[in-house]
C-alpha cells in the first residue's frame, strides 16, 4: 500500500481522499514517516502526528514548506543560525491559503541561508543531497523543498524564486518548479530576502499537481501591498498538442556557457515542440546576459535592509557583553554565514551615498531593459524556452570556494525575475544520469498558457522520476 | 532685531516638525495607537518587525497627510515614493525606517509668511527607556524598549529657512501647531512627543545672501524652549565669528534647565542612511477622490479664523491673531461667547482672555485648565454688572485659573462682591470726614487730584470691591 500512496502524484492522491478510496491520516502518516526518517538533510523539522483530518480540495494533503515560510509555532529559521529556535506568532499567506484548501504542513524543508544560493550549501544547518546522486547538490536555494519531492518524502512543496531558487533545484532534482508572475502570491510571512524579486511557488512531480498548488495560493492579499488579483480562473491543463503555439529561443540563453549534455537535451525538447505542432523563432533579448550582473546588486541591495532586523534585540539568538555595538555585530556574526556577510557587505556597499547611481541606480536601469527585451520578445511569440540551468547538478564543494561560478548558475533564471514574469521548469532527460530542466517563461499572469505548454511537452518527452528507495 | 549684535548679524532659521498623527491605528499595521499604556502592549508582527512580515500603508494616514498638505497650499505628487532609511538602533526594529525621501508627499506651500519646503509621510520609532545615571543608551545599565509607539504615523513638515528670529520661529510653530489641531489631524501636544521640533540655524552678516554653516537644534518640547534655544545658539554662533572662527555644522541639544547647549552628534558621525525605495510598497498615488475628500475635511484654519474674528466680532487684528493662532484660545474663545447668549461684548470677552487669561496659563496645554470658558463668560458679565469691580475679579479669576469652580460662589465665598450703594455711602462719608483738607481742595476745584486720596481710603476700606466709578459719583454728589 504505501509504495502504491508514494507513486500518486498530489492531485490523483487528493482524488483518492476525495473519493474514500484513501484516509487522509494514513497518506499523512506515510510520508510523515519517510520524512521524519530520511537522510537527505532535505527537512529542518517534521510534524509529530497527523493532524485531524481536514476538509477541503486538498483533503490531508502533505505540504512540504521551505524553511523561510512563516508557521506560527513551528521552526521557521529561513536555513539561518540567526534564527535558530525562532517559532513565528504567525503563518505565512500562502501556508494559510493551502491549509484553508485542506493541505497540512508535513515539515520544514532545508535551504540555502535567507534563499542565499543556487547549492544549497550555504544552509546554516548543513547541506542537502540530491537524490540522483548523493554526492551532487540538489541546487537552491529551495534545495530541501526540490530533494524532497524528487525522493518521495512528499508529495509536493512550496518554495521561493528570487533568481532561479525553485527552478534550478527543481531542474537539477528532476521535477517541476513554477515561478509565478510578481504579486501572483502573497509574500506575506516569507523571510524575506530581495522583496522586488521573491515569489512563492511550487515543487512538484508534473504540471498538473504545479497548476492544482497554483490554483490554490494565487490571489491578492491585503497584507502585501505588492500582491495582484490573478485575472483568470487557474485552469488545469489538458492540451497534447501545441499546435499554433510559437516558442522563441534566445541565443543569449541557450548558447554560450551552456554544457554539451544539457544542451543536447534542449534540442531534443525543441524538436518534441515541433513534432507536437508548436513553431519555433530565434529571438533576442540582448540584454538578458547583464542579468546576473544587476541582480548582485539589486537583490543584496534590498537584503541588505531585510536583513537589518536581524539585531538581537527582540527574537533569536543574542551575543555579546552587553554593550550596544557589540551585541549587534556579535550577534550578526555568530548568525549570519559567509554568504549572507558577503551579500549584505555588497548591498551595503552598493546602496552608499556616493555609489547609489553606479550601483543601484544602475542596475535598475539594466532591470528595465530586460523587462522591455522580454515585452518585445512576447510581441512575436507565446513562450520562450530555454534550457533552466547551464550543468547538470554539480559535486558538492565544487563551486564553494568560487562565488562567481555559483552565481553564474542562475544565468538562465535570472532575467525573468528581474522582469517579474513567469517561468516554470520541468524536466526534459537526462545527462550522464542526472537531470536536465527545460525552461518555459510567458508574459506576466500567463500561467494557464505555461502550464498549457508544459503539459504538452510533459506528456510527450515522459520523463521518469528517480527510483524511489 | 532686539539688541546691538543681531544687527550686524542676520539669523536665518528654518525648522523641521514631525508631527504624530492621530489616526486610529499605526502608519503600517493594524495596532492601535496609545499613550500611557501598558509597555508592549499594541505590537504585532509588522510593527515589532518579525521576519517575513510586511507594512501596509494607512489609508486615514494618508488623507491627514493630504488634508496637511492642501492646508499649507503644497502641490501634491501625483506618486510619491516610500523610502527604506537605514541605520541600526534598537527602537527601530526593522533597522531601517520607512518614510519618503526623494518625491515626498507635497511640496511647495507656504503657511503665513513662510513657505514650506516639503511635507512627507514616514513612522515612528519606539521608546527606549534606560536604566542607570547616563539616561543614554551608551553607559546605562539596561536599556528596554517599548513598542507602542513604534510604527506611529509621523507628518514631517519641513520649512524654508525664511525665519529670521527666535522669536518668528516661535510664534509660526505656534500656528502651525494652531493648523494642525484645528484640522483635528494630531494632538500637537510637544510635551508628551506628539509635535516636535528641530530647528536649522545659521547666521550671516546683515545683507549677506550667502548662509552661513547651519547647526540644528533637536527635539525642543516647548515653544518657549525653542525659542530659548535658538536664542541661545545665535549667541554661540555670533560669539564664535566675532572670535573670527567658523561655525562647525552639528546636530546640538539644549537643556532648558541650565540654558546649555551639547554636541548630539557632529557631521564625521553623520549617518550614511542609504535611502532606497521601499520595494514592500507600491507608490502613493492619491486619486483625485482622495484629494476631493482631504479638501472637505478641512475645517476653518487659524489664518482664517482671525479674519473672522476681525471682520464679524470687531476684535483688533492682533487681539484676533493671538485667539486664533492658539487654537485652544480660539476655541476657550468662542465657548465663552457662546455661553453668555450673544450677552457678552466680544471685544471685553476677548480682552480678557488676551490680557487676564493668557498670562496666567502661560505655554501649558489646555487638558490642564481648571477654568471653564463658561465661568470666565460668567465673571465678565459679573463685571459688567458692577457685581464685582475690576481689581476683584481679577482675584476670582486667580482662583478660577488655580482651582476652577463657579465666580459666583467664589465671590460669596471670599466676599468679593461689590459694596452696595448704603454700604458705599457710609464709607465715602466716613472717608471725607476724615479727610477735611482734602474736602477744602475739592471745594475749591471739583477737578482735583486730591480726588484720589478719598478713593483710595474708600478702595483700602471695601478691600477693592467698590467700584471707582461709582465712588467718583459719591464723591462729587456729597461735595456738590
Amino acid at each position: 500500500m504505501s509504495e502504491e500512496i508514494l507513486s500518486l502524484t498530489a492531485a490523483q492522491a487528493a482524488e483518492r481522499v476525495r473519493t474514500g478510496e484513501l484516509s487522509a491520516t494514513e497518506l499523512f502518516e506515510t510520508y510523515r514517516e519517510r520524512a521524519a526518517g530520511e537522510d537527505l538533510n532535505a527537512f529542518l523539522w517534521v510534524a509529530d502526528e497527523a493532524p485531524d483530518a481536514a476538509d477541503g480540495p486538498l483533503g490531508g494533503l502533505p505540504l512540504a514548506v521551505k524553511d523561510l515560510f512563516c508557521v506560527e509555532d513551528v521552526p521557521s529559521a529561513a536555513g539561518s543560525r540567526i534564527l535558530e529556535g525562532y517559532r513565528p506568532p504567525y503563518t505565512a499567506t500562502a501556508v494559510r491559503k493551502l491549509r484553508e484548501a485542506g493541505a497540512t504542513v508535513l515539515g520544514k524543508t532545508n535551504q540555502d541561508e535567507f534563499a542565499m544560493g543556487s547549492s544549497n550549501e550555504n544552509s546554516g544547518y548543513g547541506p542537502v543531497q540530491n537524490p540522483w546522486d548523493r554526492e551532487r547538490v540538489p541546487g537552491g536555494s529551495s534545495g530541501g523543498s526540490a530533494a524532497a519531492v524528487a525522493a518521495g518524502l512528499a508529495p509536493w512543496a512550496i518554495g521561493t524564486d528570487t533568481g532561479g531558487s525553485i527552478r534550478q533545484p527543481a531542474a537539477l532534482c528532476g521535477i517541476v518548479g513554477l515561478k509565478p508572475t510578481y504579486g501572483a502570491v502573497s509574500r506575506y510571512g516569507m523571510i524575506a530576502f530581495a522583496s522586488s524579486l521573491d515569489q512563492c511557488g511550487p515543487l512538484t512531480r508534473d504540471v498538473t499537481d504545479a497548476a492544482l498548488l497554483f490554483k490554490h495560493v494565487v490571489g491578492r492579499d491585503r497584507c502585501d501591498s505588492t500582491s495582484l488579483e490573478f485575472p483568470e480562473q487557474v485552469a488545469l491543463p489538458s492540451a497534447e498538442r501545441l499546435d499554433g503555439m510559437r516558442f522563441g529561443v534566445p541565443p543569449e540563453l541557450s548558447g554560450e556557457g551552456v554544457e554539451p549534455g544539457v544542451r543536447e537535451v534542449f534540442e531534443r525538447a525543441l524538436r518534441t515542440i515541433e513534432d507536437l505542432g508548436g513553431s519555433l523563432e530565434e529571438l533576442s533579448l540582448p540584454h538578458s546576459p547583464h542579468g546576473i550582473a544587476a541582480y548582485y546588486v539589486i537583490a543584496p541591495a534590498e537584503a541588505s535592509a531585510n536583513l537589518a532586523r536581524y539585531d538581537g534585540v527582540r527574537y533569536g539568538p543574542r551575543s555579546g557583553n552587553g554593550d550596544l555595538t557589540e551585541m549587534y555585530e556579535q550577534t550578526r556574526h555568530a548568525g549570519f554565514g559567509p554568504e549572507v556577510r558577503r551579500r549584505i557587505m555588497l548591498g551595503t556597499y552598493a546602496l552608499s551615498s556616493g555609489y547609489y547611481e553606479a550601483y543601484y541606480g544602475r542596475a535598475q536601469r539594466v532591470r528595465t531593459k530586460i523587462a522591455e527585451d522580454f515585452k518585445a520578445a512576447f510581441e512575436k511569440v507565446d513562450l520562450i524556452v530555454t534550457p533552466t540551468s547551464p550543468t547538470v547538478a554539480f559535486k558538492l564543494g565544487e563551486r564553494t570556494a568560487d562565488p562567481l561560478a555559483m552565481y553564474m548558475s542562475d544565468y538562465c533564471t535570472v532575467p525573468m525575475p528581474l522582469a517579474g514574469i513567469p517561468a516554470i521548469s520541468i524536466p526534459g532527460g537526462l545527462s550522464e544520469g542526472l537531470p536536465v530542466g527545460i525552461q518555459l517563461a510567458g508574459p506576466a499572469f500567463s500561467e494557464n498558457r505555461i502550464f498549457e505548454g508544459a503539459y504538452a511537452l510533459e506528456q510527450a518527452i515522459g520523463f521518469e522520476g528517480v527510483p524511489v528507495a | 532685531m532686539t539688541d546691538g549684535a543681531a544687527r550686524e548679524y542676520e539669523p536665518v532659521i528654518g525648522l523641521e516638525i514631525h508631527c504624530q498623527l492621530k489616526t486610529r491605528t499605526k502608519m503600517f499595521c493594524g495596532c492601535a495607537l496609545s499613550f500611557g499604556d501598558e509597555p508592549n502592549t499594541h505590537i504585532c508582527p509588522v510593527c515589532l518587525g518579525h521576519p517575513g512580515s510586511l507594512p501596509v500603508t494607512n489609508e486615514k494616514a494618508v488623507e491627514y497627510g493630504l488634508m496637511i498638505a492642501l492646508a499649507l497650499g503644497c502641490e501634491i505628487a501625483t506618486r510619491s515614493i516610500f523610502h527604506r532609511k537605514n541605520y541600526f538602533y534598537p527602537d527601530l526594529p526593522k533597522g531601517y525606517q520607512i518614510s519618503q525621501y526623494d518625491i515626498p508627499l507635497a511640496s511647495g506651500g507656504r503657511l503665513g509668511d513662510v513657505r514650506i519646503h516639503r511635507v512627507h509621510l514616514e513612522e515612528d520609532a519606539a521608546k527606549l527607556v534606560h536604566a542607570g545615571a547616563s539616561g543614554r543608551i551608551h553607559g546605562s545599565e539596561a536599556s528596554v524598549v517599548d513598542f507602542n509607539r513604534g510604527g506611529t504615523p509621523l507628518v514631517e513638515i519641513v520649512t524654508e529657512p525664511d525665519l529670521r528670529s527666535a522669536e518668528e520661529a516661535a510664534e509660526f510653530g505656534r500656528l502651525l501647531q494652531a493648523t494642525l489641531r484645528q484640522m483635528g489631524v494630531s494632538d500637537a501636544h510637544m510635551e508628551e512627543g506628539s509635535l516636535r521640533a528641530d530647528a536649522n540655524v545659521s547666521i550671516r552678516p546683515a545683507g549677506e545672501a550667502i548662509f552661513g554653516t547651519k547647526t540644528e537644534l533637536k527635539n525642543m518640547n516647548s515653544w518657549s524652549f525653542l525659542r530659548r534655544g535658538i536664542q541661545a545658539e545665535i549667541q554661540r554662533q555670533e560669539e564664535i565669528l566675532r572670535a573670527g572662527e567658523g561655525v562647525e555644522q552639528e546636530t546640538l541639544h539644549f537643556d532648558p534647565q541650565t540654558g546649555a547647549l551639547s554636541p548630539l552628534r557632529s557631521k564625521e558621525e553623520a549617518h550614511d542612511y542609504r535611502y532606497f525605495p521601499e520595494p514592500d510598497l507600491v507608490p502613493l498615488a492619491p486619486t483625485e477622490d482622495m484629494r476631493e475628500s482631504a479638501k472637505a475635511a478641512i475645517p476653518e484654519l487659524p489664518a482664517q479664523r482671525a479674519e473672522r474674528f476681525e471682520s464679524e466680532l470687531g476684535l483688533t487684528e492682533e487681539t484676533a491673531r493671538v485667539l486664533a493662532h492658539r487654537f485652544e484660545l480660539g476655541d476657550f474663545y468662542e465657548q465663552a461667547m457662546a455661553a453668555g447668549d450673544g450677552a457678552a461684548d466680544p471685544t471685553t470677552l476677548a480682552n480678557w482672555v488676551k490680557n487676564e487669561l493668557v498670562p496666567r496659563v502661560g505655554d501649558s496645554e489646555p487638558d490642564q485648565w481648571k477654568v471653564e470658558p463658561a465661568a470666565l463668560a460668567r465673571l465678565v458679565a459679573l463685571v459688567g454688572e458692577k457685581a464685582v469691580s475690576q481689581s476683584a475679579a481679577k482675584e476670582v479669576l486667580d482662583a478660577l485659573v488655580s482651582d476652577g469652580g463657579d465666580p459666583q460662589a467664589i465671590v460669596d465665598a471670599k466676599g468679593l462682591a461689590a459694596a452696595g450703594a448704603d454700604e458705599l455711602a457710609d464709607v465715602v462719608d466716613r472717608a471725607l470726614a476724615a479727610n477735611p483738607d482734602v474736602v477744602e481742595k475739592l471745594k475749591a476745584d471739583p477737578g482735583s487730584k486730591a480726588v484720589g486720596a478719598i478713593v483710595g481710603a474708600v478702595m483700602r476700606e471695601t478691600k477693592g470691591r467698590a467700584d471707582g466709578g461709582a465712588v467718583q459719583r459719591l464723591i462729587r454728589e456729597r461735595i456738590g
